[in-house]
């Protein structure tokens, strides 16, 4: 299979892991139920520090779910409960004494369809910059976040024209950018180029490759070779008999597609998961 | 050998008849609503019989006034006129200092006096005028005939009178106007505020549906009940307040709480669960991923609220505040209950004076025996209208504005 040479001729390249590696954000016996539904059983997964962590898996196991906690969105939706340790930085944030918002400009979110704010292509990204008491030039710090998503060239001429005109793929780099305009530490991305053409995809890919130097990225998504391309690290979660998500492995992304340890993995991963 | 049938023919039928039923539909509700402004018209113009009291051939023989002189113009009046009269006209402006034309008026009104005797409506002035000019001939003799507009400038600025033709509806305008600004004021805020309240702060519990289902249910009482409420708490329990006695405002002996702040606040009380429960809807139509895209970025809720949330709402909630206005300012019965007055011909001043509205005004004169009333309501029914299309019009101007800023800005 040629992905499988890819993968193998990536691998040189690839950092191996050194004992010396920043884990900055650990998730412990975590737990999710929204309602009476347990949604996610006791997962374990880190996040090293400028390194990208993809979550695999089939449809329903609850990526989204894992994702969502890390920056303590879950507890918007109705009676969704969370139990179990977030530690990021050492401090277990999943606990209502830590203020969530604060959370969410250190930790932002990219979402699967891409969700600009119906406003100007500035205002979506000054708006956030502003809230959080942003006091710098406002103009540099909109150039600056679109050259980082690589949107700058494309929108340099129409900042003050609606967001919701831009294309899809525009669109999504545009909401990269603007969480990059907060300055986050995390970014998690939740299938960010599910519904993108694969032109798009690759730019986002690149993007994720650029960002990750200043960033620590965890991303969520279907395609193998995607999750092959740009992680450091894949976990691979499941819904074993009672319904409830799981972590079944987790490694560093070339051993994981290569020498899967369980026999789910590999099933999962050669695509002859039924 | 194929398992379906050929049936796009049936299926072709099926739908142009639903389209049939659905244009017959939209046909007779628009026939319905034609059917309803004519016979406003109908009422408004049409000709009339005006006979003077007085000929003016029986004050001069040539029966030309323009040929007396100032003096002589003086001495009809009165020869004519009680002193009484005389002397409340010289108190106002000694008769000597007006002029030709000031004495011809008085003249014209106090003692020709010219009386519409017999009205008919648009529909026979146009069909049946030859049989109205004859009968008028043979029945009313010294009449003549004139075609007249109910609705003239006279009587939209004229105020309450006990002669048809001489009342006016400028009062009861003011009293609407000031009522409805006021309901506005106290049901768009609160009405928006609970919305909000439902839909993003009160979590799913018993205490929030038992909330939610009251709304539901109020939003269907009878107006009357309101007005019966009304009465109640704001005409007797705060009285002070919608007196204005607390404030010093007003003549409590006259207006005791029946006053336009109370009548504003009654018509709140009645639209406020339409409101709510439009506001909720606008609200839960805004998508969860711009709520999630704000707190994302980490906004606070009420940041989300303000920035996203409301603008994006915005029209929609207008759109059911503009309804549950228009409902408010057509509403008769609880204000009648609250004791609007039905004969007042002083102008609402402020907050809390006595107050009639147009409804309440059309009420009346429907129910008065003499006919020429009728026409001068269907003239108010049409100064109604046209204030609920500008009111309407506005809205929804200022709406499709906010929208258009949303969508292109
Ligand atoms: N808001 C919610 N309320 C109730 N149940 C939910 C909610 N969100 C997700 N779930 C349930 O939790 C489980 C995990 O959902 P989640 O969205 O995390 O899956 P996912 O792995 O992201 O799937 P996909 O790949 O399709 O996005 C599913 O069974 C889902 O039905
Ligand atoms: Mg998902």
């Amino acid at each position: 299979m040629s992905s499988t040479m890819e993968l193998k001729m990536h691998k040189e390249e690839r950092n191996i892991v050194k004992d010396d590696r920043k884990m900055i954000v650990s998730l412990k016996n975590l737990n999710v139920y929204y309602g009476n539904f347990h949604a996610v059983d006791n997962v374990n997964l880190n996040l090293e520090k400028n390194k990208v962590t993809a979550l695999i898996g089939p449809s329903g196991c609850g990526k989204s779910t894992v994702l969502r906690s890390i920056n303590r969105m879950n507890e918007l939706l109705p009676e969704t409960r969370v139990t179990g340790e977030i530690l990021f930085d050492g401090v277990n944030i999943n606990n209502p004494k830590i203020d969530a918002v604060a959370v969410r400009r250190r930790i932002g979110m990219v979402f699967q369809k891409p969700n600009p704010f119906p406003k100007s292509i500035y205002e979506n990204i000054s708006w956030g910059a502003k809230i959080n008491g942003y006091k710098g030039d406002m103009d540099e710090l909109v150039e600056k976040s679109l050259r980082k998503a690589a949107l700058w060239e494309e929108v340099k001429d129409k900042l003050k024209q609606s967001a919701m005109r831009l294309s899809g793929g525009q669109q999504q780099r545009l909401c990269i950018a603007r969480t990059i305009a907060v300055e986050p530490e995390i970014i998690l991305m939740d299938e960010p180029a599910s519904a993108l053409d694969p032109i798009a995809t690759a730019r986002i890919e690149e993007l994720i490759y650029e960002l990750k130097k200043n960033y620590t990225i965890a991303i969520v998504t279907h395609n193998m070779h995607q999750a092959g391309r740009i992680s450091d690290y894949t976990s691979f979660l499941l819904i074993n008999e009672d319904r409830k998500g799981h972590l079944v492995e987790y490694g560093v992304t070339d051993d994981l597609f290569l020498n899967p340890k369980d026999i789910r993995t590999e099933e999962y991963i050669s695509g002859k998961f039924g | 050998m194929s398992n379906f049938k050929e049936n796009v023919e049936t299926r072709y039928k099926i739908s142009n008849l639903w389209n049939v039923v659905f244009t017959t539909a939209t046909v007779i509700s628009v026939f319905m609503l034609i059917l309803l402004l004519l016979n406003i018209i109908n009422g408004a113009f049409g000709y009339v019989a005006i006979k003077n009291t007085i000929e003016p051939t029986e004050l001069i023989n040539s029966g030309n006034l323009d040929e007396l002189n100032e003096i002589q113009l003086i001495e009809l009046l009165e020869s004519h006129l009680s002193r009484g009269l005389i002397r409340r006209f010289n108190f106002e402006k000694p008769l000597k200092e007006r002029s030709n034309t000031e004495l011809m008026n008085l003249i014209f009104e106090r003692i020709i006096e010219p009386r519409i005797v017999k009205s008919w409506n648009l529909k026979e002035s146009i069909l049946e005028k030859n049989s109205i000019l004859h009968y008028a001939e043979k029945e009313l003799p010294g009449a003549h005939i004139q075609f007249r507009a109910w609705l003239n400038s006279n009587f939209l600025i004229g105020s309450q009178a006990s002669i048809p033709e001489l009342a006016g509806i400028r009062t009861a305008i003011l009293g609407s106007l000031m009522i409805i600004l006021l309901t506005i004021t106290f049901a768009f805020p609160i009405g928006v505020g609970a919305a909000i309240y439902l839909e993003e702060y009160s979590v799913d519990n018993m205490f929030s549906r038992f909330v939610q289902v009251n709304i539901y249910n109020l939003s269907g009482v009878p107006s009357i009940i309101y007005g019966l409420l009304g009465l109640a708490v704001f005409v007797r329990g705060m009285e002070p307040l919608t007196s204005g006695a607390m404030f010093g405002y007003g003549d409590p002996t006259t207006t005791n709480g029946r006053t336009v702040l109370a009548a504003g606040m009654t018509l709140a009380l009645l639209i406020l669960p339409i409101i709510i429960i439009n506001a909720q809807e606008a609200l839960r139509a805004v998508p969860q991923t711009m709520r999630q895209a704000s707190y994302g970025i980490g906004a606070t809720k009420w940041q989300t609220i303000w920035t996203h949330v409301l603008p994006h709402s915005m029209d929609r909630i207008m759109t059911g505040t503009i309804l549950a206005v228009s409902r408010a300012i057509g509403e008769t019965a609880p204000i009648v209950v609250i004791g609007a007055s039905t004969f007042i011909s002083v102008d609402p001043s402020n907050i809390f004076s006595k107050f009639t509205t147009l409804p309440i005004q059309i009420y009346q004169w429907t129910s008065r025996p003499q006919p020429e009333f009728r026409n001068i309501a269907a003239a108010a029914i049409l100064v109604l209208l046209i204030l609920l299309l500008a009111m309407n019009g506005f809205a929804i101007f200022t709406r499709n504005k906010i929208s258009n800023n949303r969508r292109s800005n």
